[in-house]
């Protein structure tokens, strides 16, 4: 056994640093590329988004290096602290913050803009492990469960985990009105399962889903008549209990209760919202100006790729800033353009390679609490690759998420960085954990 | 928890693994579909962030014959507008230099905001402006924000003749914009004359230039450093074979009549001049509003028609012109000889003294029946040529044999000269009597007044004058052309160098006609055509017009011995052809051997003359034997 002394960055897993070296470093790259014109091209222009970015980048290194710094033990025991204390920010941004395009969820110190809800993601993981470990999700028992209070007891730890992922998810959503980012707590389901969530409930959401997006597509008449029939043959050539019949119908009731109010959730959306929702499923005129300009540019710039791309700093597209939100959320269009099939397929390989090596690490934990830490890393990170590439080649809604380490922002790539590196930390300190 | 269900759980990694390699796997196979498989979006691309820019190639100058210059161009400014752009300009200073309504304004810039147009395009605002407004824009484009002036070159003439040959340039049409890619909506083409055959040669090749341009539709530099821009190619100029002094004094010649004169080289075709006459100044088809204005003008003048051109589209019966040919088809036919007499009893007898003739010695001989142009006598070689059964058999075939042998002159056909919309004239086929009479049912008698060049028997100016080159070449013709070079090569198409043999060919049988041709000139119907020290052989002929005075023709070529000038001067309601047509025709002659006017007297007269005034009297004067005449034509068709 080795003893504390040793140098705070033995037993660093130094690939899943390289991986995360390289993606900024790619990211930089393609924000200068989008960002990029002939007059601004010295790289520490701090007028322009790169040279800002690069300070973002060195100020991440230094806080790669404090966390690795800090004792591990420091994050566990202070779990709860964090989360509490971010709440708090989160709770406090709407009413001190600046409103930003409808957005109320910065603050702005001088020139630079803080979003307390990209920080709210790792303090969220690190209470989440805190409370999952060592415990089970539903404690199961043989005994017969009558009282509300039984069951109560049965689902509580459940119910517990799913406030603390609710919680901040609300307020993000409710109070700073950040879809995208309220959105990405939802990925924390990845390291719910892997802890034993019942594999129903995730069936049962993507159920849901399909359910919303039929509802939207088919007239509704059709899947009452479907539930119908589908009653009538299930009950048929089922049991004939009289229980099983009413919990048959209860089911079936409750999925046209479900088609009915997806529709009418629809229509109570934002309409930009409504629009993208649209746009992904092809419903009625699209404009292609208004909401479905984003998708369609996106498309453009990535499919005008090519094989290997227009070459670096040579893409029309983003260059000449007819995709949106180019630097930030359709980052990967800089990389589509530029870089063709070949480059888009190695940033997809390089993150999927760093997730699976993420939780690969966490698999082989002592410690719970590190094990579930690193799930909610890779599930987090994973989910923010999805939604936001699937976006960009028009499979997903527009869902303003960032691209880790490639979108530009102080705030996310400060969040990603304290995300993995706290991971790296407890990794690096697995050895010391005894069984 | 106990262990097992601890193991149980850690294999959940492996579908979530499985899951993750999934998801990246179909996006890698989007991207493939995206950037690999469909061109879609690379299309989609290239609108978006590039601008053609078509760039126009001056258009080609037209020389005469001696290198005058007949046709140039001359700046004109369009004025341009991206309406986007245009948000805050000073719309009241525009307004007031343009002298448009606001009302206008905002019509306008409607228009170019609505599809085809777009408010991020440029659009034409206002076409062709003045030098004076364009100046007053020029002081005020700063304050008109998104405004510019696009420079565009337009045609100018610095004399003003020859509108009809020349043509003139406008705006393509919708339909030949969707037909031919080359051109876009508000391209120029050539509309008509030469600008019209030679466009392909004129108009050059427009080059494009290829900008970049950001989502705001701001210029931000050239496509790979104009790698791939393409020069506009300048249209070529074109030497034309008119002589362009000549040209202007047809014109003045023929200034207040009606009518048309043709002259060709016979020994090349090359057009000399083509006049038509009323004509136009053709600068006045060039310019934006005024283009317009005049263009109305000219097409509403019924009276005039100063847009047709005679020379190539009138078609008139030939009438006694027409009996040269007869004379050449009877002798090679071999039923008419120099010593053949035929009876005039100031008529045809056979047919009771239609058609008429006038008083001349009878029975005249070959020689004297062209000098005199009986009437009669050519009643009789046309009746002998198409009854010429020992042969040709029967009636039909012999007739048959008739119209050929006449096309093979050049008349009835389309010629495939180099002036566009040509008129081939009419020679009557034998399915068109037919109808009219019944099979069988008409015989030579029914239909002689063709032999006189009357009847159904039509051709145009520039035919007739081709007829003559035909009879100064002795039996051929060149196809007649007004552009003898394209490009400084000087490039003439191979098919303007073939030469077009008739049916008659023998030198013998022309030298007959072509020595009574000048005897008709000497002491026959167009002595006022004399020239001394110039040997003109002409033929005047009548043709005649149910809407009023008859037209005088004149035909002629010079000198005899060594044609030089092959012509054909139609005088529309003149009367009779000695009088007007054949004076003009041998001014035309002196002034294209002789460079000047030995006769001002003549000229005198013959410029003076107002014969459309003159018609117009007559017309309403009611027309006195002209009604006799219509009636003579409908009986003989009931026959
Ligand atoms: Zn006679």
């Amino acid at each position: 056994m080795r003893t504390s002394e040793e140098s705070p960055f033995a037993n660093i897993d130094w690939i899943t640093v390289g991986i995360y070296v390289v993606l900024v470093i790619m990211g930089w790259l393609n924000i200068y590329a989008a960002v990029y014109d002939e007059q601004h091209q010295s790289i520490f222009d701090i007028s322009q988004k790169y040279g800002k970015q690069m300070i973002w980048i060195l100020t991440a290194f230094i806080l790669a290096f404090i966390i690795l710094v800090i004792e591990a033990d420091f994050y566990t025991v202070f779990a709860y602290a964090f989360y509490i204390f971010f709440l708090v920010l989160n709770l406090a941004v709407p009413f001190l913050g600046k409103e930003i395009k409808g957005s109320k969820s910065w603050f702005r110190i001088g020139d630079v803009g803080i979003q307390p809800a990209e920080f709210m993601k790792f303090a969220t993981n690190l209470a989440l492990a805190k409370f999952l470990s060592n415990q089970n999700l539903s404690v199961i028992s043989t005994k017969r469960y009558k009282t509300l209070s039984d069951y109560i007891e049965m689902y509580k730890n459940t119910i517990v985990t799913f406030i603390i992922i609710g919680v901040p998810m609300i307020i993000i959503l409710v109070l700073q009105n950040e879809t995208g980012l309220a959105l990405t707590f939802t990925a924390f389901i990845i390291t719910l399962y892997r802890e034993g969530l019942s594999v129903n409930y995730i069936i049962l959401g993507f159920m849901a889903v399909l359910l919303f997006i039929l509802s939207l597509l088919i007239p509704q008449y059709y899947f009452y008549i479907a539930f119908g029939i589908f009653f009538a043959l299930w009950f048929y050539f089922g049991k004939h209990s009289f229980k099983i019949f009413f919990t048959k119908l209860a089911y079936v009731a409750a999925a046209s209760v479900f088609v009915f109010s997806s529709n009418y959730l629809y229509s109570k959306l934002q309409p930009h919202q409504r629009g993208r929702i649209d746009v992904l499923l092809g419903r009625g005129e699209i404009n292609l100006k208004k909401e479905g300009y984003n998708v369609h540019q996106s498309k453009i710039a990535i499919g005008s790729g090519g094989l290997f791309g227009k070459g670096y700093l040579k893409g029309t597209q983003t260059k000449y800033n007819f995709v949106p939100e180019q630097d930030t959320d359709f980052i990967f269009c800089t990389v589509g353009e530029e870089w063709g099939f070949v480059g888009s397929t190695l940033v997809l390989v390089l993150f999927a390679f760093l997730i699976i090596r993420i939780i690969l690490l966490a698999e082989r934990q002592r410690s719970e609490f590190s094990r579930i830490y690193g799930y909610g890393v890779a599930s987090i990170l994973f989910f923010h690759l999805v939604i936001n590439i699937g976006m960009t080649i028009g499979v997903l809604p527009v869902i303003g998420i960032p691209l880790p380490f490639f979108s530009y922002g102080g705030s996310s790539l400060w969040e990603f960085t304290i995300l993995l590196f706290i991971f790296l930390k407890l990794d690096a300190h697995r050895l010391y954990i005894l069984r | 928890m106990n262990r097992y269900q601890k193991i149980q759980l850690s294999e959940r990694k492996y579908y979530i693994i499985g899951f993750i390699v999934l998801v990246v796997l179909l996006y890698i196979i989007r991207l493939f579909y995206l950037q690999i498989i469909t061109d879609e979006y690379k299309v989609y691309a290239q609108i978006n962030a590039f601008e053609f820019l078509t760039e126009y190639p001056p258009r080609g100058y037209i020389y005469d014959r001696n290198g005058k210059l007949l046709v140039m161009n001359e700046p004109s400014y369009d004025l341009m507008v991206v309406p986007k752009e245009a948000k805050g300009c000073d719309t009241m200073a525009l307004c007031d230099i343009l002298q448009i309504t606001k009302e206008e304004f905002i019509k306008r810039m409607t228009k170019l905001s609505l599809p085809p147009n777009s408010p991020r395009k440029q659009g034409i605002f206002e076409k062709q402006l003045s030098v004076k407004t364009y100046a007053a824009l020029q002081e005020k484009m700063y304050r008109l924000k998104g405004f510019y002036v696009q420079v565009r070159s337009i045609r100018k003439y610095p004399k003003p003749i020859a509108a009809h040959a020349l043509g003139y340039v406008g705006e393509v049409s919708k339909e030949k914009a969707e037909k031919d890619p080359y051109y876009k909506e508000g391209d120029y083409i050539g509309i008509s004359g030469i600008e019209y055959s030679y466009e392909k040669y004129l108009r050059g090749k427009k080059g494009t230039r290829i900008i970049i341009k950001d989502v705001h539709n701001r210029e931000v530099g050239r496509f790979m450093d104009g790698k791939y821009d393409t020069l506009a190619i300048p249209g070529k100029p074109l030497y034309s074979s008119i002589d362009a002094e000549l040209q202007e004094y047809g014109e003045y010649l023929m200034q207040n009549k009606k009518g048309s004169i043709v002259a060709i080289e016979p020994s090349t075709g090359e057009i000399l001049c083509l006049v038509s006459s009323p004509t136009y100044d053709p600068n006045m088809l060039v310019g934006g509003k005024e283009r317009n204005k005049n263009f109305a003008r000219l097409y509403a003048d019924t009276i005039n028609v100063p847009l047709f051109n005679r020379a190539t589209q009138a078609m008139y019966p030939p009438g006694s012109t027409f009996k040269l040919i007869d004379a050449l088809i009877g002798q090679k036919d071999g039923v008419l000889f120099p010593n053949t007499r035929y009876p005039c009893a100031r008529g045809y007898p056979p047919m009771g003294g239609k058609p008429k003739c006038h008083p001349h010695p009878s029975p005249p001989d070959l020689e004297m029946s062209i000098q005199y142009s009986c009437n009669s006598y050519y009643s009789y070689v046309f009746k002998s040529i198409v009854e010429n059964y020992k042969l040709w058999g029967n009636f039909e075939n012999a007739y048959q044999h008739w119209r050929e042998a006449v096309m093979s002159f050049g008349i009835g056909k389309k010629l495939n000269y180099d002036i566009p919309f040509e008129k081939p004239g009419n020679v009557p086929t034998i399915q068109y009597y037919n109808k009219v009479f019944g099979k069988n049912r008409w015989f030579a008698s029914t239909v002689i007044s063709l032999g006189i060049g009357q009847a159904e028997l039509t051709a145009v100016p520039i035919q007739l004058a081709n007829v003559m080159c035909i009879i100064a070449n002795r039996g051929f013709y060149y196809t007649p052309h007004i552009i003898k070079g394209i490009g400084h090569e000087k490039y003439l198409d191979s098919t303007f160098k073939v030469k077009h043999y008739t049916y008659v060919t023998e030198r013998e049988y022309y030298e007959r006609v072509v020595n009574a041709m000048e005897k008709v000139v000497e002491a026959g119907t167009a002595t006022l055509a004399k020239i001394k020290d110039i040997k003109i052989c002409g033929k005047t002929g009548t043709a005649q017009n149910p809407h009023g005075k008859d037209h005088a023709l004149f035909f002629a070529f010079a000198p005899k011995d060594d044609p030089k000038i092959a012509i054909s001067v139609i005088v529309e309601n003149s009367g009779y052809g000695g009088v007007w047509a054949a004076p003009i025709a041998s001014l035309m002659i002196e002034k294209y051997l002789k460079r000047k006017i030995t006769r001002p007297d003549l000229e005198k007269r013959m410029v003076e003359a107002n014969l459309i005034k003159a018609n117009i009297d007559y017309i309403k004067s009611g027309m006195p034997d002209k009604k006799k005449n219509i009636t003579y034509k409908k009986r003989k068709r009931k026959q």
